[in-house]
C-alpha cells in the first residue's frame, strides 16, 4: 500500500494559473507522470496575496476561507504556490482557533467547516513520493548542471506555523539525486522583494542583483526556484550583466523525466534558457 | 537627543497593538535578530526592532506614520531569527491597518496604492489580473512609462495576459467584501 495520495485537490493560485503558466504546467506533467492526479478546486479565488492581509485582515481571512470551504472533503489539497501556502494556512489555523469564526463562515458558505483539511506543499509531497522511492532511478539527466538553489522567503513562517516540518535543503538533495550540481551560496534565502518590485522598483533591483551576483559568483549556470514571484523577480529585475537562466523547480524536476519536457515553457522565460539546455544536453542542439 | 516622556497612557498603544497582532511585544529583548535578518532595513527609517520599542514607549503617530510599516512586505524571515518567536509580521500588519483607519499620512503612499489595486481587482475578478494592477498603479502615480520597455516584453513573452482569468461566482465575492469590508 502506498502512503501517498494518487488523488489530491489543486489550488493553482493566480501566478500559475496566468503570469508563471509554465510553472502550472510543469507541475502536473511532472506530477502525471507519477499517476498524481490533481483536480482545480472548481471556482477557487485568489487567496488574497501579500496585499490583502497588509490592509484588512478580516478580508484576507474570508477570502482564503472561501478556498477551505470550496475544497472538496477527503482529499489532500495541494497547494502549488508557497505565498498561497502560507496564506491558506493561517487562515485554517484563525479558523480552527475560533467556534465564532467557524459559525461565521459555515452560515455563509452553508456548509461545514473541515477542520482537519489536510493542507499539502509542493515540498511535502516530494519528500513523501521520495520516501516511497519514486523518485529512484531517474538517473542523471541534470548530470553536470550547476545549480544555485534559490528558495527566497518562501520557507520563513510565522511563529505559529515553526512547529511545521521544514524543508531547508530539499531542493539540492532533488537536483543532487537528478545529477545536477547545487552549489553553495549565501543568498538561497533572501527575499526577492516581491510587491516592490512594482511599488519600489529600486529597492527590489537592488536585491534581486545581489541575489543574482551571488549565484554568478558562486559558480552556478543557472537558478532555480520554487516559488513564481521570485521567478519573475529575478527575472524582470535582472540587470543584463548579471543575467543567469531562472528556473521553475518544476520544470527542471519534469526535464529530468525522459522526454517529459515541453520547449513551450522555456519560450515564456524573460532570460532565455536554451542555450544551457542545449549545452547540458536537455534539449536537442539546433542545427 | 530627544527626551521621551512616559505617562500614564503610553501602554495604551502597545495593549492596542498586542490585541490586534495577537503578539507579545514584553517579549523582545531587542538583541537585534529581527533587524539584522530583515533585507528591507536599509530603506526604513526605523529598525524592526526600534518599532517594537516606540510601541512599548507610547510613540503611537512616529510609528504609524513611519516607513517602516510599509516596506516590510511581510517575508517572515525576521521571524526566523526571533529567538522569542515575536510575530512581526503581524504587528506590522496591524500598524498598516491602523494607520489607514486613523488616517495618519502614510509615508509610502505608492505602496498602499498598490495594495489598493489589488484589492481592488481581487473585488472585480475574484483573482488578481497583473496587467490590470500594473496599470491601474501606473496611473495612480501619474507614472505611465517607466517599465514600459519591461511591460512590452512581458507581454510579448505572454508573460501578462490581456484578460483576467475571473471567479464565476461574482456574487459570492462580492459578499465577502461586504462582510469583511472593502479597500482603504
Amino acid at each position: 500500500m502506498t502512503l501517498i495520495h494518487k488523488e489530491l485537490s489543486y489550488f493553482p493560485g493566480c501566478s500559475l494559473a496566468t503570469t508563471a503558466k509554465e510553472n502550472n504546467a510543469s507541475l502536473k506533467s511532472f506530477l502525471e507522470h507519477f499517476d498524481i492526479r490533481v483536480s482545480e478546486i472548481d471556482d477557487w479565488n485568489c487567496c488574497g496575496s501579500s496585499s490583502t492581509h497588509s490592509v484588512n485582515k478580516k478580508l484576507a481571512l474570508s477570502l482564503a476561507a472561501r478556498n477551505l470551504f470550496l475544497a472538496p472533503e477527503n482529499k489532500p489539497l495541494l497547494i502549488a504556490c508557497p505565498g498561497c501556502y502560507l496564506r491558506l494556512s493561517l487562515a485554517k489555523i484563525e479558523l480552527n482557533d475560533s467556534k465564532e469564526k467557524q459559525k461565521t463562515y459555515e452560515d455563509l458558505f452553508d456548509k461545514p467547516y473541515q477542520r482537519d483539511i489536510q493542507l499539502l506543499h509542493f515540498f511535502e509531497l516530494l519528500v513523501q513520493m521520495s520516501n516511497e522511492g519514486l523518485l529512484k532511478g531517474l538517473g542523471g539527466k541534470l548530470k553536470g548542471l550547476k545549480i544555485a538553489p534559490y528558495y527566497g522567503c518562501m520557507l520563513a513562517r510565522p511563529p505559529k506555523m515553526n512547529k511545521q516540518k521544514n524543508h531547508y535543503g530539499l531542493i539540492e538533495k532533488t537536483m543532487a539525486s537528478l545529477g545536477g550540481e547545487p552549489v553553495q551560496w549565501p543568498f538561497l534565502s533572501t527575499c526577492c522583494g516581491t510587491f516592490l518590485s512594482v511599488s519600489r522598483p529600486e529597492i527590489a533591483t537592488a536585491l534581486v542583483n545581489r541575489i543574482m551576483q551571488g549565484a554568478v559568483a558562486s559558480g552556478a549556470e543557472c537558478i532555480v526556484t520554487a516559488c513564481a514571484m521570485c521567478h519573475l523577480n529575478l527575472e524582470i529585475r535582472c540587470r543584463p550583466e548579471n543575467q543567469l537562466p531562472v528556473f521553475h523547480f518544476s520544470e527542471l524536476l519534469s526535464l529530468a523525466l525522459e522526454g517529459n519536457g515541453s520547449k513551450g515553457w522555456f519560450k515564456r522565460h524573460l532570460i532565455n534558457p536554451e542555450s544551457l539546455m542545449e549545452k547540458r544536453g536537455l534539449i536537442p542542439r539546433r542545427a | 537627543m530627544d527626551t521621551i516622556e512616559i505617562n500614564k497612557g503610553s501602554g495604551d498603544f502597545a495593549k492596542q497593538v498586542e490585541e490586534m497582532s495577537h503578539a507579545n511585544l514584553s517579549r523582545c529583548w531587542h538583541c537585534l535578530a529581527c533587524s539584522g535578518g530583515c533585507p528591507f532595513v536599509k530603506d526604513m527609517d526605523y529598525l524592526p526592532n526600534a518599532v517594537i520599542r516606540m510601541i512599548q514607549f507610547g510613540l503611537k503617530e512616529k510609528v504609524l506614520k513611519s516607513s517602516t510599516i510599509w516596506l516590510c512586505v511581510g517575508c517572515n524571515t525576521c521571524s526566523m531569527e526571533c529567538p522569542n518567536s515575536i510575530d512581526m509580521a503581524a504587528i506590522m500588519d496591524s500598524l498598516r491597518q491602523m494607520a489607514i483607519s486613523e488616517h495618519c499620512k502614510i509615508a509610502e503612499p505608492g505602496i498602499l496604492s498598490f495594495h489598493n489595486a489589488v484589492v481592488d481587482s481581487i473585488f472585480r475578478h475574484g483573482r488578481t489580473h497583473k496587467l490590470e494592477i500594473m496599470m491601474r498603479y501606473k496611473l495612480s502615480q501619474n507614472d505611465l512609462f517607466s517599465d514600459m520597455d519591461l511591460g512590452l516584453k512581458m507581454l510579448a513573452k505572454r508573460k501578462l495576459d490581456l484578460l483576467p482569468s475571473k471567479v464565476k461566482n461574482k456574487k459570492g465575492i462580492k459578499a465577502l467584501f461586504k462582510m469583511s469590508g472593502g479597500i482603504s
